[in-house]
């Protein structure tokens, strides 16, 4: 199983290269930089491993939410590695993969995720991990102000991402003790899509590159006058 | 070899395939006008998005109309500027990422470059050197053109662009969107004798334009009209011969101060059909040679696109793996 993932959603620019249960990943902080780097990282990782992109199985991308114009740049990417080596793809939630990251560093089954939306909303959702490590989206993904997030009712949690900055007071006040720590410099990387990404290509649910399409969470993008 | 053109630069996703031996083997354009015509003008979010959702299926298009395998495909290019950097972006992003997994070059092409370029992808072609008139709905230009990528701009628009001018005048006048198509429908009904609009700029020398004035000056006149189905007509058929006006009169004044022989008109307004008799006669009484491409590559295509990088695979194929959006790209930087 080979397959390259990619996530520029945020202002971290990363590729991982996924071949035989080893992932090896690059990653930056580079404002502005993802479409300088993110093919040279992916270039890189194929070829340290002796590959072409026609030896992959898969792709996967970090299908946002985030900000726009980064989440598209994965996507056009993606979409045109996807056309060109004949490759399925697995899109996969940006707020899933920082779920992931910080269930496998801390190994804490609670995460809640958000991502500062701007606008006075946060990108928000909640996931779950069972014992054997699957994934559940227990507070569906959505773009939500911090006051009115929808929130665990039990539990101890963990909350990762840059909306614990932007709204942490709102969300630690209103989860009280239900929140047991915050890591909001936590940023989306492309191992952990990588990660995500390879059950769905293992099972041939992987989509074409026509199908391999952002996911905004925000549809109101026009403020009429 | 047989270039795959992606064009995203504002709202028309356009794809097409260029063979260097054939000519064009194939072309397609998804418009997002009923996309925009709700908000009275192009959204960048919203043509970022659909550029994306477009772009891929299009491009499966050409192909089957081609009859071609993507692995014909020798070289791709893609719009880098000027435009709306979101919407460059995707197509830049696509085309880049289809060069790299085809193991092929991929070439940034000029947005305006391609425009001016648009006649030669017909049967009878100018030859250089020529004057380019580009008129479209975010530019207004006289180009000196002695060679491919050698472009020297002579006058340019100092506020609005011809064809946003004829959108805003459009957009007063209660006409819809967009403006230029229905504003020149409205004006074929109006009687050219009872407004004379200004014509700006003419009055002094030099080749740069100005319509913001002439949109004010629509306004004031729709206003003291009694503002029926005529006066509409009437202010639109008078609008459109002062745009129509002025850029004859600098058109004559560029091919006089150039000395070539050879006009071409490109861009969305150069389907404006006022616009292409006046500058018939202009060209037929100055004896110099008018040349523009047909409809659909007077506004934005692939076509235009796989064609200019067709000519500028061969110097300057974009080695690099970085690829770029140049929203507010200069012509004569593109050599």
């Amino acid at each position: 199983m080979k397959l390259i993932a990619v996530e520029t959603a945020t202002e971290a620019c990363s590729a991982a290269l996924l071949m035989d249960g080893e992932v090896t990943e690059r990653f930056e902080i580079a404002p502005r930089q993802h479409t300088q780097l993110i093919l040279p990282m992916v270039d890189q990782l194929l070829s340290d491993a002796g590959l072409k992109p026609t030896d992959l199985d898969g792709l996967a991308f970090g299908r946002g939410p985030g900000a726009f114009t980064g989440v598209r740049i994965a996507t056009g990417v993606i979409q045109g590695l996807a056309f060109a080596a004949d490759l399925p793809v697995a899109p996969i939630s940006t707020l899933a993969a920082m779920a992931y990251g910080e269930y496998k560093k801390r190994e804490q089954s609670n995460i809640l995720t958000a991502i500062d939306a701007r606008m006075g909303e946060i990108y928000w959702a909640g996931y779950q991990f069972s014992d054997t490590g699957e994934m559940r989206e227990l507070i569906a993904e959505q773009v939500v102000p911090a006051i009115e997030a929808p929130l665990p009712e039990s539990n101890k949690w963990l909350g990762v991402g840059s909306g614990f900055q932007s709204d942490g007071e709102i969300l630690a006040e209103r989860l009280s003790d239900l929140l047991i720590g915050t890591d909001a410099a936590l940023l989306p990387r492309a191992a952990d899509i990588a990660m995500l990404a390879a059950p769905v290509i293992e099972k041939g649910e992987g989509v074409s590159a026509a199908n391999a399409l952002p996911i905004y969470l925000r549809d109101q993008v026009v403020h009429k006058s | 070899m047989i270039v795959l053109g992606i064009e995203s630069s504002c709202d028309e996703t356009g794809i097409a395939l260029y063979d260097s031996e054939k000519g064009l083997l194939a072309h397609t354009l998804h418009s997002q006008i009923e996309l925009h015509a709700q908000y009275g003008g192009v959204v960048p979010e919203l043509a970022s998005r659909d550029h994306i959702h477009r772009a891929i299926p299009l491009i499966e298009e050409v192909l089957q109309q081609a009859r071609i395998k993507k692995s014909d495909i020798g070289g791709v290019a893609y719009t880098a500027g000027p435009g709306l950097i979101g919407a460059l972006l995707v197509g830049a992003s696509i085309g880049r990422s289809i060069a790299y997994g085809l193991g092929i070059p991929s070439v940034e092409v000029h947005h305006m470059e391609g425009h001016l370029l648009a006649p030669m992808l017909e049967e009878r072609q100018p030859e250089f050197p020529f004057v380019a008139l580009l008129v479209s709905g975010g530019h207004t230009m006289l180009v000196d053109v002695e060679g491919v990528g050698e472009y020297k701009i002579l006058g340019e628009s100092l506020d609005d662009a011809a064809g946003e001018a004829f959108d805003k005048t459009a957009k007063m006048l209660g006409l819809g969107y967009p403006g230029g198509p229905i504003l020149a429908q409205a004006a074929e009904a109006g009687d050219p004798h009872i407004y004379k609009f200004p014509r700006p700029m003419t009055n002094r020398p030099g080749l740069d334009f100005s319509f913001s004035g002439l949109k004010t000056f629509s306004l004031n006149t729709w206003n003291k009209s009694n503002k029926s189905e005529q006066d509409r007509a009437n202010v639109a058929r008078a609008f459109q011969d002062a745009v129509v006006d002025t850029l004859a009169i600098k058109c004559k004044r560029a091919m006089e101060q150039t000395g070539h022989n050879t006009l071409v008109l490109a861009g969305g307004v150069s389907a404006n059909q006022g616009l292409r008799q006046k500058l018939a006669q202009t060209a037929e009484q100055q004896e110099f040679k008018l040349f523009y491409p047909r409809p659909e590559f007077c506004t934005d295509n692939g076509a235009m696109i796989a064609y200019t990088g067709y000519l500028r695979l061969h110097s300057d194929n974009n080695s690099g793996l970085d690829f770029n959006a140049r929203p507010r790209w200069n012509i004569e930087q593109n050599r």
